[in-house]
């Protein structure tokens, strides 16, 4: 097996005529950490939903854990059981607890016993820090817990990627920090990890390469303190004096 | 100097407590106009109140045995001629005629009270709910068949054609309601479905009933069918009457069941389908939990709107609840009462439907406090 966890290569995609993603390549090792970045529609979260088949590509190829991403429903099965998916709104279940809500997968899907389910899922409720509300329903959290709860229900189903679509956009600035403080704890378990996001300080402490993506290509890629200091395009340049500036 | 943050002391709460006075003076006098509205009002109760409560109760004719006591009384309501055909309005024909055998159906009913109150109560956990949903669906309908139609174990055959009054109107409404409801979700899902011929057909099943009205179908089920179907086999009138409404109510359950899976937001899908979840799964385990919680009201008012319809299989010769009460002031002893026999089996339907109205309000009120995001 070789280290790479996801490969990308020449990817395109469309809506209808509207072309989103051009060209798209990229390999992501085995631990380490992505961020990627960009404008709004810039085809950022396309390009991460692609790699869980949420969103299809119309040419080129997606390879994540050896799988190659088809129109074989066995290979979405199999890539899916690979990679966890965090959202912007957390689309937890909001009919199901907080413990129904990380123990429903694994029970359906892994056949694990509901005890088990049980005390896997608690262990991952006490790392995001949220056990004492494990009876409670999703509505009664705020925004960051449920982020939380979102985040352990995704490694209940013990993957080896976490796909993580701008985890704290819809978030209140004060809920910001903890949802960023599990998701450094996460990657210091040495997850492998590619999140979309606009948390600057977040990509500075933990990513490995930081991607820079505008109008649907990649524009550049490179470590942290290269990026930031350094930033070799134009887009790129205006791009992070806008978001400094405030 | 730099201000010093002062919060304002709260001020008390404007005062909530309205004198009995006050609040008349508000909701009923004012303005002319509400004043009028209100005198007016007060007239036609005074003048409606007393006359029925006088007919209807207090100058009633409660007992007798035939119709000379409600003769000599025409200005109260002749109660007598329901008592003494109570059984035949409420159980049909066999069972009017047959006071021995009444507590057959009156086991069924019991057992349908029973069974319904554990189902609808949430009082049982919910694996024995699962069980009790079981039975109910498969073993029941078998027992109120065997019991109620009779022929085995010494039982009296009470034929089928003999059904009638309140008792059929339940089985058609209960059966319809039953049959429909799994029908109608395999429907709602197929017209949701990414496959075309599976939505194809569901959309055009769905418009076909949905296009004609019940007494049409009810009449193709009983009159038309037979011509088609070869002579030997000949399919019980009631069952065809429960196939048309079972058919005709799944169109509807199924366009209120749509709504509620219309109502699911997408990331619903999305999170289940990146935990890895298959279609049923999604489905089973997370959609169609949410949807059909909010199709209740719209699901609900189906039902009502069913039992409701259950008096148009008088058109095909079955006797319901309405009909049987019918008979009863068409029947040369007790000819004229009419009245009498209208409100009596209007009471009925108001008490089945008013009861499914109130039972969706309360589901309503307590999906609420569960969960609200």
């Amino acid at each position: 097996m070789s280290d790479l966890a996801i490969i990308i290569r020449n990817m395109n995609k469309w809506y209808g005529k509207f072309h989103v993603l051009k060209n798209i390549n990229m390999e992501v090792k085995v631990g380490e950490k992505i961020v990627v970045c960009g404008p709004s529609g810039s085809g950022k979260s396309t390009m991460i939903r692609c790699v869980n088949r949420l969103e299809e590509h119309q040419s080129g190829d997606i390879i994540v854990d050896g799988i190659e991403l088809s129109d074989d429903l066995k290979s979405i099965d199999k890539v899916r059981a690979e990679v966890g998916m965090c959202f912007q709104h957390f689309n937890l279940f909001p009919h199901l607890t907080v413990l129904e809500n990380c123990t429903i997968a694994p029970q359906w899907i892994r056949k694990v016993p509901q005890k088990e389910a049980e005390e896997a899922a608690m262990r991952y409720l006490e790392r995001v820090k949220i056990a004492d509300q494990a009876l409670k329903y999703p509505g009664q959290l705020s925004g960051g817990q449920q982020q939380r709860v979102a985040i352990a229900r995704s490694l209940c189903m013990e993957p080896k990627i976490m796909l993580f679509d701008e985890p704290t956009s819809a978030l209140d600035p004060e809920m910001i920090s903890e949802v960023l403080e599990t998701m450094v704890n996460l990657a210091e378990t040495g997850m492998t990890m590619v999140c979309v996001t606009h948390e600057m300080g977040f990509a500075r402490s933990v990513a490995d390469r930081v991607v820079f993506m505008d109008g649907g290509e990649i524009v550049e890629e490179n470590v942290p303190e290269q990026f930031f200091s350094n930033p070799q395009m134009d887009r790129t340049q205006m791009f992070l004096e806008q978001i400094i500036r405030h | 100097m730099a201000k010093v943050f002062v919060p304002t002391p709260p001020s008390p709460p404007p005062n909530s407590s309205t004198p009995a006075i006050q609040w008349l003076k508000r909701n009923f006098f004012n303005s002319p106009f509400s004043i009028v509205m209100t005198l007016l009002s007060v007239y036609v109760i005074w003048s409606i109140v007393p006359f029925a409560l006088n007919w209807a109760i207090l100058d009633a004719t409660w007992t007798g045995t035939d119709r000379t006591g409600c003769d000599a009384n025409p200005d109260g309501a002749c109660w007598a001629a329901l008592r003494v055909r109570f059984w035949q309005v409420m159980l049909g024909r066999f069972y009017g005629a047959n006071p021995e055998e009444i507590w057959r159906p009156l086991v069924i009913f019991a057992l349908f009270v029973v069974i319904a109150y554990l189902l609808l109560s949430e009082t049982l956990p919910g694996e024995y709910r699962l069980y009790l949903g079981g039975f109910a669906l498969i073993v029941f309908p078998v027992l109120t068949y065997g019991l109620i139609h009779g022929g085995m174990f010494g039982l009296k055959v009470a034929a089928t054609s003999q059904w009638g009054g309140f008792m059929l109107t339940l089985i058609l409404a209960v059966g319809g309601i039953v049959l429909a409801f799994p029908l109608g979700i395999v429907l709602a899902l197929g017209r949701r479905s990414s496959l075309p011929v599976v939505q194809w057909l569901s959309i055009t099943f769905i418009e076909f009933w949905r296009a004609n009205p019940l007494i049409t179908i009810l009449f193709m089920a009983s009159n038309l069918l037979p011509l088609f179907l070869p002579s030997e086999i000949e399919v019980d009138k009631v069952a065809r009457a429960l196939v048309a409404i079972t058919l005709f109510q799944s169109a509807y359950t199924a366009e209120a069941i749509r709504g509620g899976l219309a109502s699911i937001p997408k990331g619903q899908f999305e999170a289940a389908d990146s935990l890895g979840f298959k279609y049923h799964h999604t489905m089973g385990l997370i959609v169609l939990p949410q949807a059909l919680k909010v199709s209740i009201p719209a699901i609900v008012n189906t039902f009502i709107a069913l039992f409701k319809d259950t008096t148009l299989v008088g058109i095909v010769g079955l006797l319901d609840v309405f009909r049987m009460a019918q008979t009863v002031s068409r029947s040369t002893e007790w000819k004229g009462f009419d009245y009498e026999t209208y409100i009596f089996s209007a009471l009925i339907f108001f008490m089945c439907c008013y009861g499914m109205s109130r039972y969706s309000q309360s589901i309503e009120r307590k999906l609420n406090r569960e969960h609200k995001d």
